[in-house]
């Protein structure tokens, strides 16, 4: 299959990354650039493991053509401290209220909450609930998830003020 | 009862996991992010049928095309060397795991594997396995439990094979071909108990086939060396259980295969099974270059896990006050396409929190074109408690008895019988059921229309088994811990912490980590909530080992008979005569100089050194049921549990959390759904519909603490009772809001509106 080369921005990085035409944009995140933090669990927009996003949108990369990134602004896990020091709040607060378990949809769950924060930075419980319809997980309950980005939206507003 | 409450200075807060900061950075390396020079991908060929002949696999296309670099099919196995296995449900033909694992004549369910590609990379792997050519002669096939159960049922093991085994598929006139075993326990004398009983209650209950439903999909990564040598890299909850099967099936040595567990995300009991492991072994021996193969999420619904749908009946009977006198059940289970259900576990647990003197619960496994089931959290539990606390609330209402005051009768007390012929250890069912009356949650008064409450109780026996443990001192005091399992929700800190109350050092102190089945003594897989008890165990007489240690060098150093100086980890410092004091730092720093660095060691068989204990649990539910939808939605639920200790409570209330939904999910939204040629009409995670945040309330817990005295610490497992109650508690609210017994989960919107119509329709 044809191969191509897209020129695209990862994680604040200019990237110049050969791809298969066919390959989806968490295949090439995976499996062309080696980042890993990004989850594939169904590979159909169902469970949002695969959650980035995309010149600021929020997006699972699973249903993005990997071809279809040049010259956009790609953001995943590993791209969340934003190049700060140690840990982004919503990390922090993932660890300290005890949000995830196995951990395999923990990166898709902070990209999403993060995604969240930057349009809203208070929302109210059933406001998160809601945002984070499209994240699948099956070890916590979503209970703890829940209250660490209240936690951590809180931590942001205090910062920011 | 209650012992008196133990001070600790590291068991009971919440540290921080370590491996919490490699998970929230995208760093941690599960299974499928291992990556190696010059790996391969691999894909499997599965059937499109249920059940069939295979007639001929023709794999030459297949490996013509360029990028592939091999192709396996059940003829690349070699010979099994013993005639049959043993598994955790009973023997088993080797040859069937091995068909399982590769179909040899037959398939038995739709994505039955068949053959495995490697190639450059996955889009040729799947380009290849398109090109395999196999000719089917299809069968009928049976994918209900009706259809299986028909005495004039296709037979789907019919190779003559389970004549190795006693007892399987043993001909009975006039019974389908399809049971695999039956089994019975129970005791008393039924028909006196019967003929004694006041009120007797007949009902039968279904549930559907669900799924374990973790995130992250199967995935195996295997290099096959060429001087034997094999090493495989898995998700898996039990690197040495992986080791032993795929050294069956490949005939290797223990010796020449290293299993090495990537981080797993998520298994739920699914992931002791191996799948992909012996398959990419086998496609790196031929190509001569690292395997990996994934499984996409339709190979996952298709071709994993599940667990049972099942049938139960229940004959209940019982006096006028409430009390239990006699038990008549009947469990049939799907086992999926190789016998194995988890028919024995319901059978442990439909009656577990409850003394009833004269029972009788038979127990069917039933073979069916569908996948083979897999352990699925308290396995087999969760069908059996929803009939029998559903019936125990029908009881009660119709003896006008308060909910639980009628299970608080009939509760077991230590030293009571279990159904499955063992005795009731320490139990805390009655603190358990004190917490759940005296909670707010349950006394609250229901404001709104079309709302009702629920309880259930829920058993699991736990499970105990062998661990290892390897603790290393670094001559600055700070300590590695090693151990053999598996860690799966946070196993890893609450080791570390039970090291370090028993050492009386800072749990960062430890770095806790798991090993390969190289590096570290036999250890047994992370389920059965066996890990934080046994596992546990083996962190403790670690420590002990190097108390003793430490000891004896100190007692050199200062000259003086070891039985002179002690440890005590309440100040983690050695104690002399003459009032010397050496802190275990301080030790730790003279261990170089004075005869070399110590480890300690522990290898344990958690049974025989201590005793499980079994935990029991209630969950509170409140529901509204929208009589236009038939959508029934939780507005609130607690959950109440016995935890023994609980030894990192945040990670407790998690398991507790995670497993309550897990069971609402089998109460309200998850089944497989069959079309009738035999394939999965909803295999995807659209269609197969778990719970997401906006479907649920927060989960409130109450740790309910009453000390295993068969641990150093008190713990009993916690992770798999919380799955227990939720069918139950959540059946029983939908009866209390608009008066409807559910009798079949899940309560989907559409039985629920069948189920209002026909209320309707009786005019009551």
């Amino acid at each position: 299959m044809a191969k191509r080369i897209v020129n695209t921005q990862i994680n604040g990085s200019s990237s110049e990354i050969m791809i298969d035409e066919r390959d989806s944009l968490l295949e090439a995140l995976r499996d062309r650039v080696g980042l890993t933090g990004t989850k594939e669990g169904c590979n159909n927009g169902n469970c949002g493991a695969c959650a980035v996003t995309l010149d600021g949108q929020l997006v699972n990369s699973c249903l993005v053509l990997a071809a279809e990134v040049e010259g956009a602004d790609v953001r995943t896990v590993e791209g969340l401290d934003d190049g700060r020091e140690g840990l982004h709040p919503i990390q922090q607060a993932f660890l300290e209220e005890a949000a995830l378990q196995c951990g395999i949809c923990t990166p898709g769950f902070l990209v999403s909450a993060t995604a969240l924060l930057k349009v809203n930075p208070s929302p109210d419980e059933d406001e998160v609930r809601f945002w984070l319809a499209g994240n699948l997980c099956r070890c916590t309950g979503y209970d703890k998830i829940v209250r660490a980005v209240l936690s951590a939206a809180e931590t942001m507003r205090s910062e920011g003020a | 009862m209650v012992e008196a409450a133990t001070e600790y200075r590291v068991i009971g807060t919440n540290p921080i996991r370590p491996d919490g900061v490699d998970k929230v950075t995208g760093r941690a390396v599960y299974g499928a992010d291992v990556r190696m020079a010059g790996m391969l991908f691999g894909r499997v060929k599965r059937s499109p049928h249920a059940h069939a002949i295979i007639k001929s696999i023709d794999t030459s296309k297949a490996e013509a095309l360029p990028g592939v670099h091999a192709v396996i099919t059940h003829e690349d196995f070699p010979e099994p060397t013993e005639p049959t296995m043993q598994t955790i449900r009973g023997p088993m033909p080797t040859m069937w795991d091995l068909e399982r694992l590769l179909a040899r004549r037959k398939v038995l369910f739709k994505g039955h594997p068949i053959a495995a590609v490697c190639a450059d990379d996955a889009h040729v792997a799947e380009d290849a396995v398109a090109l395999i050519e196999v000719e089917y002669d299809v069968l009928p096939a049976v994918t209900s439990l009706d259809d299986a159960l028909a005495p004039d049922a296709p037979t789907l093991h019919d190779d003559g094979l389970s004549s190795l085994v006693d007892g399987l598929f043993e001909p009975v006139e006039g019974r389908s071909p399809n049971v695999a075993r039956t089994i019975e326990m129970g005791f008393g004398d039924l028909d006196a108990g019967f003929a004694q009983a006041e009120v007797v209650l007949e009902r039968i209950f279904e549930t559907s086939m669900v799924h374990q439903g973790y995130i992250e999909n199967h995935n195996g990564t295997a290099v096959w060396n060429a001087d034997g040598k094999v090493t495989i890299w898995t998700s898996t909850q039990g690197a040495f259980g992986v080791r032993t099967n795929v050294a069956r099936v490949l005939g290797l040595a223990l010796g020449d295969l290293r299993v090495i567990p990537a981080e797993i995300g998520g298994g739920f009991g699914a992931k002791n099974v191996i799948y992909l492991e012996p398959l990419a072994a086998l496609l790196s021996k031929k190509s001569g270059r690292p395997v990996q193969i994934t499984m996409n999420r339709t190979e996952v619904l298709e071709a994993t896990g599940p667990t049972s749908g099942t049938r139960s009946f229940i004959k209940l009977g019982a006096m006028r006050d409430g009390t239990l006198v006699a038990a008549d059940i009947r469990l049939e289970y799907e086992a999926g396409a190789y016998p194995g259900s988890p028919v024995p576990g319901g059978a442990r647990c439909a009656l577990g929190p409850y003394l009833v003197p004269h029972q009788r619960i038979v127990g069917f496994d039933v073979v069916l074109n569908r996948p083979k089931t897999a352990a699925y959290r308290a396995p087999g539990a969760p069908a059996a408690a929803y009939a029998i606390e559903a019936v125990m609330d029908e009881l009660a209402d119709m003896l006008d008895m308060d909910r639980m005051a009628i299970r608080d009768l009939n509760a077991v007390s230590e030293g009571d019988p279990r159904s499955d012929g063992a005795t009731h250890g320490s139990v805390g069912i009655r603190e358990v059921i004190r917490a759940t009356t005296d909670h707010p949650h349950y006394r609250a008064e229901i404001l709104e229309p079309d709302v009702g409450r629920g309880v259930a109780m829920g058993f699991w026996q736990n499970g105990g088994g062998e661990s290892s443990a390897y603790a290393n001192v670094h001559s600055d005091g700070t300590v590695t811990l090693i151990t053999g399992s598996v860690d799966i929700g946070g196993q890893r800190a609450a080791l570390a912490m039970q090291f370090a109350e028993t050492m009386g050092i800072e749990y960062e102190d430890v770095t806790s980590l798991v090993g390969d089945t190289d590096t570290i003594g036999f250890t047994g897989n992370t389920g059965g909530s066996r890990t934080t008890f046994a596992t546990g165990w083996a962190a403790y007489r670690a420590g002990m080992d190097v108390q003793e240690q430490i000891t004896k060098r100190i007692a050199a150093v200062w000259d003086v008979a070891p039985e002179e100086v002690t440890y005590d980890a309440s100040d983690a410092s050695l104690h002399g005569p003459d009032d010397q004091v050496m802190t275990f730092k301080e030790a730790a720093g003279r261990l170089p100089g004075t005869g070399g660095n110590i480890q300690g060691r522990a290898d344990v068989v958690s049974t025989s050194v201590g005793k499980v204990g079994a935990c029991f649990a209630a969950h509170i539910a409140d529901v509204q049921v929208d009589r236009e939808t038939g959508k029934v939605t939780v507005l609130r639920y607690t959950a109440i549990q016995d935890v023994g200790k609980a030894i990192h409570p945040a990670y407790v209330e998690g398991q507790i959390q995670g497993g309550a939904v897990q069971g609402i999910g089998m109460a309200l939204n998850e089944e497989y759904i069959y079309t009738d040629d035999g394939a999965m009409a909803n295999a995807s995670l659209l269609d197969y519909r778990m719970p997401v945040a906006n479907d649920l309330p927060m989960i409130d817990t109450v740790l309910v603490e009453v000390p295993n005295p068969g641990h150093p610490f008190g713990v009993r497992g916690v992770g798999e009772v919380p799955i227990v109650p939720p069918l139950a508690a959540i059946a029983n609210a939908i009866y209390d809001a608009v008066g409807v017994r559910v009798n079949r989960l899940p309560a989907t919107p559409a039985r629920i509106l069948e189920e209002l119509e026909a209320l309707d329709g009786s005019g009551s």
